[in-house]
This record gives C-alpha cells, structure tokens and sequence, in this order.
C-alpha cells in the first residue's frame, strides 16, 4: 500500500530547465502521437506556457500537475484527488480544460498551455475575480484556479446564460468550503454578460 | 462606517483569485526530501520483521524509518489518549496504518523504493465494526489502557473495558417514573456512516531540524496544542518547536489536533534533512474521518405534547486510535436531550476502538450524529398524538437563560424564534396549494400500501438543536501599530477558508475605526504569534476575535492617551473616528500623527494585548461552554418511491450569530455547511470491509456534493441578538447548520411517508424502506 499515483520529480522551478530524470521502465507511455522518444524513457517536449515557448526532457510517465509545479515553480494548480474527479487541478490544453492530475506532461508536446498564473491579468481575469470578490466566492482558495479556467473555457465555447447549464458544465470541478451557490451566481453574471 | 459588521471583501481574495496563495504543498525547502510511507495491507497483526534494506539502497533514497528508530523517545502521542506510536511499533492496528517511512531526493524515487519494503505480518483477528469490536469474544484492538494525553479535559478516565476506550453518561431526574406517566413512548436504533472531511489540500507537512531546533510547516487547524505535543515526543522545550501554518486549503475538524507532524518529524531527524510528507486522498481517508455510530434512543411524552424523558445510548466507532474521539463522544451524549425541557434523561455514550482508519473530528461532530435522531423522535411523538410538528417545540423548547445542562452555561439564543425562522424561509405553515398533500395513507407511515405507487411524493421537515461551542476559552492576540498608521494583528487562528483573517481584520479596524484596508492579519508562526488554544468549536471569532478587540483597545488607548496630551483635551471626551482620535471640536490627529508624536520621531510602534482567559472558573468542559451555538434548519424533499432517489428541494438554516461581523462570511459558512449536510444525509459513506480495508478510497467511490446538488432554493437567516459573549456581541457559527441540515432531511423524508433509521439515504436503502413499509 505505498503512496500515490503520481510520480513526477522535483526539479528546480525555472522554465525551460528541466533536466532528465531516472527512467521508470515498465510504465507505459500513454497512447497518442509524440514527436520525439529516446531510450532513456525521457521525451522532448516543446510547448508553450502562458505564452511562453518552452522545451524540456521529461520522463515518459510525468504528469503534466508534477511538470508545472515541480519543473516550472506554476503552483496555482492544485493536486488533490488524483483521479480525475475535483478539478483542483484544472490547466487548459489547447483552450481545453484537463486534469492535469492525469494528463502527462510529454502530451503537450506541440500545444499550448495556460494556467492560473497566465490567466491572471486578462480582461477575463479580472472580470471574474471582480464577481468572485463580490459574491465572496473564494474561501480556502484550494479550488480556485480550477473553477476560474474551466470557466474561461465555457466563455470560450460560449456557454452561459443558464443556471442549470453552467451547473452541469461545471460538475467536474468541487468545492468543499462554499455550497457552490456563491461560485454559481458569480460565473452566472460572467458567462452570461457581454462575452 | 465601521468595519465591524459590513461585508468586506476578503482580505486574502485577490492572492487566491490569482493563485498566489501559499499552501504548504508549495513551499521547497532548500535541501528538502520527499517522503513516502509504507501502510499495512492487513487490519490487526503483529509485526513479525521488517526489511527494509533494499529499500535503503534504492536511487535517490537518504533514509528509511521503522518503530526500531525510536527508541531514545517516548513515541506515543494523543491529546486524548496516548495510544498512538508515530509508526507501528510490534503491531499494526488498522489497515493504512504507516508502518515504514522513506525519504528520497524526489517524490518518485521515494514512491519506487517504498514499494521495495517487505514487512512480514502475523495476522491476528480482526474487529473493524462496532458489532465485532463489542462482541463479548472480541480481539482488543489495544491490549493496555493508555495514559491520558495532555489536552483530553475530560476528568477521570473510566477503567478499561474491553474495546471501550471511553464513557460519557449523564442521568437526571427519575426515568423509571417518566416513562410510566407517558401517553406516547417512541423509540428506536439508529445508524450513522463513517465519513470523510474530504478538505480538497490533503494533510501535508514539511519538518525541518536545525542546530537541535525543530520547525514545522504544516496545514494543521491548532499550531499551539501540535507545538504541544512534539515537543513532549521528543523532548524539546516548547520554544524550540516553531510551528508556521501557511494557508489551509480547508479544515473542517481533519486538520485539527496531530496528524501527520510526528512522522514527519521523526523522518527528519533520521534523514538530517527537510522532509515533506504530503498525503494522497486515500491517506488522508486513512489520518481521520468521522465517527461511525450506532445508537438506540426512546423518547416518552404525555399526551398534549409535553416532552417527559428520554433514554440515549450510543457507541461512536472511533477506529484504532482515539485521536478526538472521546471529546466527540461527550458531545454526542450531551446532543442527544435536544434542546427540550426533560424530566428525566439517561444517557450514555461510548468511545470504541475497531480495526479501522482513527476517527477524530469533522464539523459539528457529535451534534450532527444525534440531533437527526432525537429530531425524528419529536417529529414522531408529534404525530402519534396529532400535534403540529411546530407547536410540540414551541412548547418544549429551553427558553432563554434556561439550564442546558447542570452546572453549565444557560441557553444563550431563542430558539423557538429560530425554528419558526426555517419553517417560514421553506414556506411552512403555507397553503396547501403550493405544497401537493401526499396520497392518502401516506400522511402517516401506518399505512403504506400506496406507497408502491410510481410517484413522487414531497415532505418537509425542521430540526433544532444546541452545540457546546468554543472550547477551552484561552487566546492571546498582539496588535501593533506602526508610524505610518498601518496595523497588524498577531493572532493564532487559522485561516482555513471561513475568512478568519478577514474577520480579525475586521474587528480590530472597528475598535479603531481605521480602514480595514489598512489592517493585515498573516499566518501563525508560533515563535512569534500569541498563544491561541485551537481553530475549532467555532471560536476564532468568540473567542479569539475578543483577544484581537481587547489588544486593538489597548493600541486605541495609547492613541488616545497621546492625543488627550497634545489636543490638551480631557481623554474621555475624545473618540475614534475614520483613522483619527477626535474631540468634541472637531480637533483631529491621524493614527500616524500620534504613533509619531509619542516617540518624537519617524519610528517606534504601538503594541497592544489582549488576552482571553477562564473568568470565574476553570474554564472547564463541564463548566462550558462558551456559548450555545443554534443548529437549526428546514427541508423540504422529493423522493422518488420507484427509485429510491431524493432530492433536496429546499433548505434554510438559521445563522444565530449575536452580531455578524461580516454578514457575506456568514452565509457562506451556512451555506457551505448546508452542502455538507446534505452530503452526509444523502450519499457519503466510508466503507470498510470486514477484514478492515478501506474499499472506497478514492472520491470515485467516495462522493461529495458537487454543482449539481445544490438544492433549487437554499436560504440563510442571520439572527442578530446581540447574546453572544464575543466582540461586539458576537458568537461564532459555522457548524450548526451541517447537525441541523441532516436532521432536516430525514424529518422531510418522514412526512413524506418513509421514515429512516440509517443514514445516508442512498436510493437503494430507501428504496428497500419503502418495500418494506409495503410490506409490514
């Protein structure tokens, strides 16, 4: 009965320096197409984080949450179920939002990435804080930067306006502090104003 | 206006907003290691080796711990009991239970090499429900009564027995003769589900030993009574342990007392390094959860409604250490009169040890174990004599300055005007349009034949009752006060998401009435934070908050002092005002004008304490508590009889806070506690098997209330009478709501036609309820 699912090591936290890691034979790479992959079960990613161009080795099986927030300091994202199912740890890949809890790291080869930290700032951004704020939608915070881009990606997709549909769009993020309701009545005005 | 009592927005929204907030799972310390831990696969077993050298040898590994590692200590802790080795020594007791730590340069290397220990058990017999535990052929979960723990104030610990770890019993009165004079006796046995706090930031710890001292980063609700007990496991003098508590990302109780800090810190002293110990939901399912219980409860009333005794006993299955447990069995015994007016009572409530993960505590522990019973048995005696359910509380009630319970505190809020405040927001008593009666035969559950119905059949329900609040009442809070006028506030609560800095701000910038803008509230670090007992009971606001008011006074004195000396004007004619001290004509200086005149330069700060103590007492449980908080709400649900599924429609709860210092806080704590009463009403629940694993150890088995669960109308009402023994007449709040929502729920469900017993109301256990129904 050991540990945890991840398995991704602790680098220090400067863009674009990652260095290998010691190889985990036996575990499988996930299925997909991927540029580049030699035998020290490492891969060459080049992405791009928060608009930022990024290359680094990576081992095959490191999650894209251990990439950001060991390897890149981006600790905005949060680990917590690891199961794919609370959205703490929400980052969006290509506008989509994923659980970076269960996405590994090599999968961003070629595709952007935005986080909480390059969210921050954008017209989007403050206008959701702004409704957060008011509605005093943020409690321990753990939550936060998954629900803010998930929401960013239903604006994207333009989803909004109804109460129900904005609930069912948000059930993969939770929340444990607020009752949701605080959080709902925010990204209702949000989603639902001028996009 | 003054900050005390408006919504302010929360100090620490932006930095969460953006991400910025610092957890302990963000913070590296130079040289850090990464630990991993081995846990027992088996429920109870001795020991026979472990073998950890290939472990030892693994890449990137500095260090491994076993029991063998701490001998030069005494390596038992428990504030209650100290049953607990920091690892297993000799014997594993529940299935989880750490056995080996490792620490390794990174997080996967630690994960790899804890995979290589082998550990060699010699299984014995198994307990891992109330019913084996109690049996009279049960295996002992811990075969020597532990000695008391340092923070149990529980008076005399009652001698062993069996697996019964502790007893809490109260009788008053003659319950023989009560029940002979009663027209109606209800009764019945209960069972309530071990549940999980689920906070989303797992316990997480990071340990660091320096030049013989120790420091401690970890998310912990009570840094001081952790300080505590480190320091006695390893025989530090308490100022050489330095607890700093980063943000939470939530509490809820599972944070509360010691957890993971012991392990941390012995694998730290191993190594000879940082280490952080950072736990996995199913490791944390395995650090704490709630009591699961089982309980038989008779109520007996004459026949105009008049509440006349009742008999409560309940076993609360605590797991393999008692970790809060007996604390939560005492407030369970104390919840189980309800708020009423009794002739007579006997109760009694055990503390049991099984072979399960340890339960502490979680959110208005013991009150949401008993208020859902004893609420169904008012609900019960109500209509057996054809009594309004409203009417048979207002006629039993405590009023005001009434005896809660001997020797303790009188009731503090008015609870009749609480109930009457939740039926209303839940539309009770209304016209009967807008509520659809049940079918006929299905008002009463004595006659259910329709029940088989494909229909859809609606019930409301109130509940009400009293949770003992604010713990040992014992906070110390600084003030100070630089020469640009700018404030800070050193005080020991935990901000674990409830907005306690926000509020602390709050209080002191009213006393000063300086912006609140201009007040800042950071993170105990307990080499430099003032004294305060625990982030608990809700009573950061009660009772730390009166530390904060009493040391903000002392800084407005010294302003005030200052200024009488330099307006030349009488001290007690001057006021505060908008970051100002004032006289009568209109005379002013700034805060920073006084700080500077009063050292005659640029420089020097004014300090200010507060201190909040036991008055008149010892400040004893029993002499307790600091104040009464309300639990109370209504429900109105939907249950679906072809499927067994319910659905919460409506809920209101009712915030008796004395003074709301911010109203927005308020209702989120409310609402907050809502959801997680609806989530142990309806589907939360541990399972563990017989053998003692834990079967749902992830949230895909375990499921929380999620955005769509959120009931179409939810309503809080915020009482303010101004009764509560805080600043500015304020109590706390918080927890109420999560007893009261539960106990809600199960009395809608009730007049719905299908009273429960067990909890949660999963569709397959009301379903099988309402087969049964049909059937008897």
């Amino acid at each position: 009965m050991s540990g945890r699912y991840g398995v991704g090591g602790p680098q220090p936290p400067s863009i674009g320096a990652g260095g290998p890691q010691p190889s985990d034979a036996g575990i499988a790479a996930s299925p997909g197409t991927r540029a580049i992959r030699d035998e020290s079960g490492t891969e060459t990613v080049r992405t791009t984080i928060n608009g930022e161009k990024v290359t680094a080795e990576v081992p095959a099986e490191e999650l894209l949450l251990d990439f950001l927030r060991d390897r890149l300091g981006l600790t905005g994202a949060k680990q917590s179920c690891e199961v794919q199912v609370c959205g703490a740890c929400t980052v969006l890949v290509d506008g989509d939002p994923v659980s970076s809890c269960c996405f590994l790291a090599a999968d961003v080869d070629g595709r952007e990435v935005e986080t909480i930290e390059g969210l921050a700032g954008s017209d989007f951004h403050r206008r959701a804080a702004e409704a957060f704020m008011r509605h005093a939608a943020v409690q321990c915070g753990f939550c936060t930067s998954g629900m803010l881009l998930t929401a960013k990606a239903l604006a994207a997709r333009g989803i909004g306006g109804d109460r129900d549909q904005i609930a069912t769009a948000m059930s993969g993020n939770l929340c444990r502090c607020t009752g949701y309701v605080s959080i709902l009545d925010s990204l209702t005005e949000i989603l639902g104003g001028d996009q | 206006m003054n900050a005390a009592g408006q919504s302010v927005p929360r100090a620490d929204g932006p930095l969460k907003l953006a991400g910025q907030a610092e957890f302990t799972g963000d913070i590296r310390v130079p040289g850090m290691l990464y630990g991993a831990v081995a846990r027992s696969p088996v429920g109870h077993a001795r020991i026979k080796n472990v073998d950890t050298a290939a472990a030892a040898k693994a890449d990137g590994v500095v260090a491994v711990l076993t029991g063998d590692d701490l001998a030069d200590i005494d390596p038992y802790y428990g504030h209650a009991l100290r049953d607990r080795p920091v690892v297993a020594i000799g014997k594993v007791r529940f299935a989880g239970e750490p056995v080996a730590v490792v620490a390794a340069e990174s997080q996967a290397a630690a994960d790899k090499a804890v995979l290589l220990i082998d550990v060699e058990y010699d299984e014995l017999p198994v307990a891992a429900s109330l019913e084996t535990a109690l049996a009279p052929d049960a295996p002992l979960v811990h075969e020597k009564r532990a000695r008391a723990g340092a923070a149990h104030g529980l008076g005399d610990l009652p001698d062993a027995d069996g697996n019964v770890c502790y007893r809490y019993s109260f009788r008053r009165g003659e319950v023989g003769r009560a029940f002979d004079a009663a027209a109606v006796v209800v009764e019945g046995e209960y069972t309530f589900p071990a549940v999980y706090q689920y906070s989303m930031e797992t316990h997480t710890t990071i340990a660091h030993w320096h030049g013989g001292e120790l420091t401690l980063w970890s998310s912990c609700q009570h840094p001081f009574l952790v300080r505590q007990e480190i320091a006695v496991l390893f025989g530090l003098p308490l100022d050489q342990v330095r607890i700093i508590v980063p943000f939470l990302g939530g509490g809820f109780g599972s944070k509360s007392y010691t957890k993971m800090e012991p392990l941390t810190a012995a694998i730290a002293r191993k190594a000879g390094r940082p280490v952080r110990i950072l736990n996995a939901v199913h490791e944390s399912m395995l650090t704490t959860r709630r009591h699961n219980m089982t309980a038989r409860m008779r109520t007996a009333a004459a026949a105009d409604g008049t509440l006349l005794g009742r008999t409560a006993q309940a076993w609360l299955d605590t797991g393999a250490y008692a970790d809060n447990g007996p604390r939560v069995t005492a407030t369970a015994g104390d919840a189980a009169p309800g708020p009423y007016r009794w002739r007579a009572l006997d109760v009694t409530a055990h503390c049991v040890y099984t072979n399960t993960g340890p339960a502490g505590s979680y959110r208005a522990f013991g009150a949401t174990h008993l208020q859902w019973i004893g609420e169904s048995q008012v609900d019960e005696v109500a209509r057996r004599l054809g009594l309004d359910r409203l009417e048979i509380r207002r006629r039993n009630l405590l009023r005001p300055g009434e005896e809660v319970r001997p020797g303790g505190k009188p009731l503090d809020a008015d609870l009749i005007g609480d109930v009457e405040k939740t039926a209303a927001a839940i539309g009770w008593p209304e016209s009967p349009a807008s509520h659809p009666a049940p079918a006929p035969g299905l008002a009463s559950h004595t006659e259910p034949a329709d029940l088989m119905r494909p229909t859809k059949l609606r019930g409301r329900g109130v509940s009400v009752g009293l949770l003992a609040a604010g713990a040992h009442p014992v906070s110390m809070a600084t003030v100070r006060m630089g020469p640009d006028g700018s404030v800070t506030v050193l005080v020991g609560t935990t901000e674990l998401g409830q907005g306690a800095r926000t509020v602390m701000a709050q209080i002191a910038a009213g006393v000063l009435h300086a912006p609140v803008d201009k007040v800042v509230v950071r993170g105990t670090d307990t080499r430099y934070t003032p004294y305060d007992r625990s982030t608990g009971a809700s009573r950061s606001t009660t009772v730390a908050g009166l530390a904060v008011q009493r040391a903000a006074q002392d800084v407005l004195d010294a302003l005030t002092e200052t200024a009488a000396a330099r307006l030349e004007a009488p001290p007690q004619l001057l006021r505060p005002a908008g970051g100002r001290i004032e006289d009568p004509e209109g005379r002013s200086m700034t805060h920073a004008e006084l700080v500077r005149a009063r050292f005659g330069f640029d420089g020097g700060e004014l300090i200010g304490h507060g201190r909040v103590q036991p008055e008149g007492g010892s400040g004893s449980y029993a002499e307790g508590p600091v104040f009464w908080e309300v639990c109370a709400a209504g429900a109105e649900v939907e249950v679906d009889t072809e499927t067994g599924v319910v659905t919460v429609l409506r809920t209101s709860t009712v915030a008796d806070v004395g003074k709301a210092i911010n109203p927005q806080l308020v209702a989120r704590q409310d609402e907050g506690a809502t959801l997680q009463g609806l989530g142990n009403a309806l589907f939360e629940e541990m399972h563990f098997a017989a053998g003692g694993a834990l079967l749902n150890d992830t949230l895909l088995g375990y499921r929380i209330p999620a955005f769509g669960d959120i009931p179409a109308a939810m309503s809080c009402s915020i009482v303010e009478n101004g009764d509560g023994p805080g600043p500015f007449g304020a109590k706390g709040c918080g927890e109420g709501a999560l007893a009261a929502v539960p106990a809600a729920i199960v009395n809608a469900l009730a007049d719905a036609g299908v009273p429960m017993n067990t909890l949660p109301l999963t569709p397959e256990r009301v379903w099988r309820r309402i087969r049964e129904l049909k059937i008897s």
